[in-house]
């Protein structure tokens, strides 16, 4: 079966979703779309157990072969289990989404048909195999992510947000796509699979170290790292089905995913190693820091996003040590690549189900403001569980899913003190100290997000809407997921096995040979080392910090807002708004003198340039006609009629001094032996004077208006340039041929071939009869748009501006 | 004769380029007018002005004495688009001026709005 057809599943049910909403009001249509995330995930799973070995799959498409360019679906350990992922919580979040979005009121049919495009798009990202269709999947998750955050348009935060991430993400695309050109250019190929062999004659190339960071830029505005990050939290404008799906657990991976795939690549590089491993520990401490001076509990969980993506980026960063050490396998190093996708699983369910329980809370209360919220604990019991056990896994606790791979974070961050390459040996004592910090912020938030919301005082008065448990269908897909983070923690070899290791092959190829060499066995008690210290130091500190938390967490607001990152985004886009409209106003007059004399201006630029340019000034005095006393009669006349159309003060003189010049043409047309010329101008001048003069007639005060031209040196200079570069393209072309003109082959064939005497016409009608044909076209269009401006009048409306 | 019609185009350019560069709508027309009439004898110009007799065929001329009837073809084409394109325009001008009250380019222009 050719599987990459399936990436393109979703798309095609997107055709339909329209037509259902309008067709079957009466059913949801969120449960027709559920149908296709579940076939998709059963079908996946399926491939489970060739990869379960190390094994793969390629199936191909062709889209442009002439470039190319094809849709290569390749399905490894890792683009399986970002597969599963897309699918999996797909599946949870339409269920979820069922119940949050109401049928009646929302516009169901947009919302699915840039949910399923976005479906498509990520999976398209995670199976791609060509590095230029990896980034049309790419881009089309922005598009479908702007869709998304702007679903409630005509508010004004949804815009701005979606602006904001689409701004962001789409530079940093951009800047990747630079970064995936020099890799082909490197190395001679789109495919990933056929450049990772090449590494280590990659590494010594000029332009890898640009490749490195175009690359790096795309993967961190779209993964949300420091100092990119900004707009993940606008960017919760979204539906929350949409934060979860998208804003948590898939898209936001994709920088992840793109970093995990190339490891192969770039992980030689020390650059690479130093600026994954720095800008993700530092973006993890960064956002657990200031989640905890967020209000709003989806706000929260941006930061906590933000931060946990740092998290698993750091470790990707640490699993590049892995290239520089021999037989890793004995060493502590090998944890770091392991720890990033067992933590990337566990982020994923446990986020996911965070997000839905505060939609949940905002749905059933009517606010997301943690200050009006508290007390809820007792009237929705089975929420405040979820939340517990998410929130529980997210700060490290046991017995959840998250304490086991944030041991292993800790241990990896520990790893990184005994690597002694890239000056880490200085430096390197920094990193576990600064993943401690941002684990104890981690805890408190977790903490704030849970108990701040259903422990406390309840304020009933505070709330819009008076507090009740969630109906039960909103409440499967949490509930899941939340049972999913206790079974992880007591089956993690299993999905160890399964998932992680498979992916981790992919991460590094070079290391290990299959899943099965690489020995790693997870268990929840391992000593008394210094990962347990740490850990019992950050649940000391952290609960004591969180205990406190109303007496210091006002020193935030100390912070201020303008020197911060937002109000940097804020002013940017401002000045290039503002200063692209100044410098327009510049050029763009209003006048029409002044667009035309840039145009003539250039004509002359251009035309005298390629003249000079290609020596083309040479006058051939040769083969000339002799001249004539006739023509130069008429000449004059020509002349002399068109001074008078420039000195005339009255325009009736204008008209019929052109009409002259018009006439003149005509004869000389006679003269040079153009007897069908002269016809058709005879005949065409009378019909324009009679139209001028008919305009005339019914423009009065036009007519009667006697005014000189004023003389204007600007333009009488532009004009004088255009009159003299045609001139000189006249004698030069006269004397240059630079190929045989077709004419002798429509002299010598017109009778022979079209049966026709008269050369012109035989042309017009039979050899360019097609351009005669859309000459008449032309006719015609002018003929209707007369038509149009004299009979249709329109009524003037008052515009209709949203914005104003 | 040829060099003597490449100055002569040359003039018509220049007057009509001029007067395009004018602001009042009725003289732009006149300009575009001027422009073509330029344009169909550049044309014919480029074409070289030889050749004894129209080209027709006929009995007892060889092929090397007709006139170039390939810009004669084109000019044919082109005289027509013009006339077109004139109508067009005064017709423009003349709506305009019902709608506008005036065909000062000056006062025509539009940007002011658009904040």
């Amino acid at each position: 079966m050719s599987f990459v057809l399936l990436i393109f599943l979703p798309l095609l049910a997107a055709l339909f979703v329209p037509l259902l909403f309008k067709k079957v009001g009466k059913i949801h249509t969120g449960w027709f779309v559920l149908i296709i995330p579940v076939v998709l995930f059963s079908y996946y799973v399926s491939l489970l157990p060739t990869t379960i070995h190390g094994g793969n799959l390629v199936s191909e498409f062709q889209w442009i072969p002439s470039l190319d360019i094809a849709f290569i679906a390749y399905i490894d350990g890792l683009s399986l289990l970002f597969t599963l992922l897309i699918t999996g919580i797909g599946a949870l979040v339409v269920l979820y989404s069922i119940f949050y979005l109401d049928k009646h009121r929302e516009q169901l049919h947009n919302f699915y048909v840039y949910l399923l495009m976005f479906m498509t798009a990520m999976l398209g990202i995670v199976q791609s195999d060509h590095l230029i269709t990896l980034y049309l999947f790419w881009e089309l998750t922005s598009i479908s992510s702007f869709l998304l955050i702007g679903y409630w348009y005509t508010r004004d935060r949804s815009r701005f947000g979606a602006l904001k991430s689409m701004m962001i993400t789409v530079f940093g695309g951009l800047m990747m796509l630079g970064g995936f050109v020099l890799l082909s250019i490197m190395g001679g190929t789109y495919s990933i699979r056929e450049l990772i062999p090449q590494a280590t004659e990659l590494v010594s190339h000029d332009f890898f170290i640009w490749a490195l960071v175009l690359v790096l830029f795309g993967a961190f505005t779209k993964s949300a790292q420091f100092p990119f990050y900004i707009w993940l939290p606008d960017a919760m404008e979204a539906p929350t089905p949409v934060s979860a799906y998208l804003h948590s657990a898939t898209m936001v991976k994709a920088g992840l995913y793109l970093v995990a795939r190339l490891t192969p690549i770039f992980a030689i590089s020390g650059t690479w190693m130093w600026l994954v491993a720095s800008v993700g520990l530092f973006t993890m401490f960064w956002g657990s820091f200031f989640a905890l001076k967020q209000k709003d509990l989806k706000g929260i969980l941006a930061f906590s996003t933000v931060s946990q993506l740092g998290l698993i980026m750091s470790l990707l960063g640490a699993s590049a040590a892995g290239y520089h050490i021999d037989n890793i396998a004995e060493t502590t190093f090998k944890y770091a690549g392991f720890a990033a996708i067992f933590h990337l699983i566990n982020h994923a369910v446990f986020k996911g189900s965070l997000f839905m329980i505060a939609g949940i809370v905002d749905h059933e209360t009517g606010t997301r403001d943690i200050r009006k919220l508290g007390g809820l604990m007792s009237l929705m019991p089975i929420s405040f569980t979820v939340a517990v056990i998410g929130a529980f896994s997210m700060a490290g606790l046991p017995p959840f899913g998250g304490f086991l791979s944030k041991e292993m974070f800790l241990t990896a961050m520990l790893s990184l003190t005994e690597f002694d390459l890239f000056s880490m040996d200085v430096w390197g004592i920094l990193f576990p100290v600064v993943a401690w910090l941002g684990s104890v912020f981690t805890f408190i938030y977790s903490f704030y997000f849970v108990f701040h919301t259903f422990a406390g005082e309840h304020k009933p008065d505070q709330l819009p809407k008076p507090a009740h448990e969630a109906p039960i269908g909103m409440l499967i897909s949490p509930v899941f997921l939340a049972l999913l983070v206790v079974v992880i923690f007591f089956i993690p070899n299993l999905i160890g096995d399964w998932l992680v290791k498979p992916a981790v092959l992919a991460m590094q190829p070079f290391l290990y040979d299959s899943p099965e060499e690489i020995k790693i066995h997870v268990s929840a008690w391992h000593g008394f080392n210094p990962e347990f210290f740490m850990t019992l130091g950050i649940f000391a500190i952290g609960f004591l910090m969180f205990w406190t938390l109303r007496k210091w967490q006002k020193s935030y607001d100390l912070f201020p807002e303008a020197i911060s990152l937002n109000a940097l985004y804020d002013n940017m886009v401002f000045l290039s708004d503002t200063g692209a409209n100044r410098f327009s106003r510049i050029y763009m007059t209003g006048f029409i003198r002044s667009y035309l004399v840039y145009m003539f201006s250039f004509v002359i630029f251009i035309v005298l340039g390629t003249l000079f340019l290609t020596d083309a000034f040479a006058i051939d005095f040769t083969n000339l006609a002799p001249v004539g006393f006739y023509e130069i009669v008429i000449l004059i006349a020509l002349v002399g009629s068109t001074f008078t159309i420039l000195f005339s003060k009255s325009r009736l003189t204008g008209i019929i001094a052109l009409g002259a010049v018009g006439y003149s043409i005509a004869l000389l047309f006679v003269i040079f032996r153009a007897p069908d010329l002269a016809l058709t101008q005879l005949v065409i001048e009378t019909i324009s004077v009679a139209l001028f003069l008919l305009a005339f007639y019914h423009l009065p005060q036009i007519s009667r208006k006697e005014e000189r031209m004023r003389f204007r040196f600007g333009n009488a200079l532009v004009a004088i340039g255009v009159g003299v570069t045609v001139t000189l393209v006249a004698l030069s072309s006269l004397s240059q041929k630079a190929m045989p003109s077709i004419s002798e082959f429509y002299k010598e064939t017109v009778y022979k071939e079209a049966g026709g005497g008269n050369i012109v016409n035989v042309i017009l009608v039979d050899y360019r009869g097609f351009d005669t044909l859309f000459e008449i076209a032309v006719l015609a269009i002018t003929g209707i748009g007369i038509i149009t401006m004299i009979k249709l009048r329109l009524t003037k409306k008052e515009d209709q501006h949203e914005n104003k | 004769m040829e060099i003597i019609m490449s100055v002569a185009i040359g003039f018509l350019f220049m007057a009509a380029v001029y007067l395009m560069l004018s602001k009042s709508l009725i003289r732009i027309i006149i300009g575009t007018g001027l422009l073509s009439h330029g344009a169909h004898l550049l044309l014919l110009t480029m074409g070289g002005l030889g050749g004894n007799s129209p080209p027709v065929v006929a009995h007892g001329v060889s092929v090397s004495d007709y006139a170039d009837p390939l810009p004669q073809a084109l000019i044919l084409t082109a005289i027509v688009i013009s006339f077109a394109v004139t109508s067009f325009f005064l017709v423009l001008a003349y709506r305009s001026y019902q709608e506008l009250g005036t065909d000062n380019m000056n006062l025509l222009r539009g940007t002011e709005d658009y904040e």
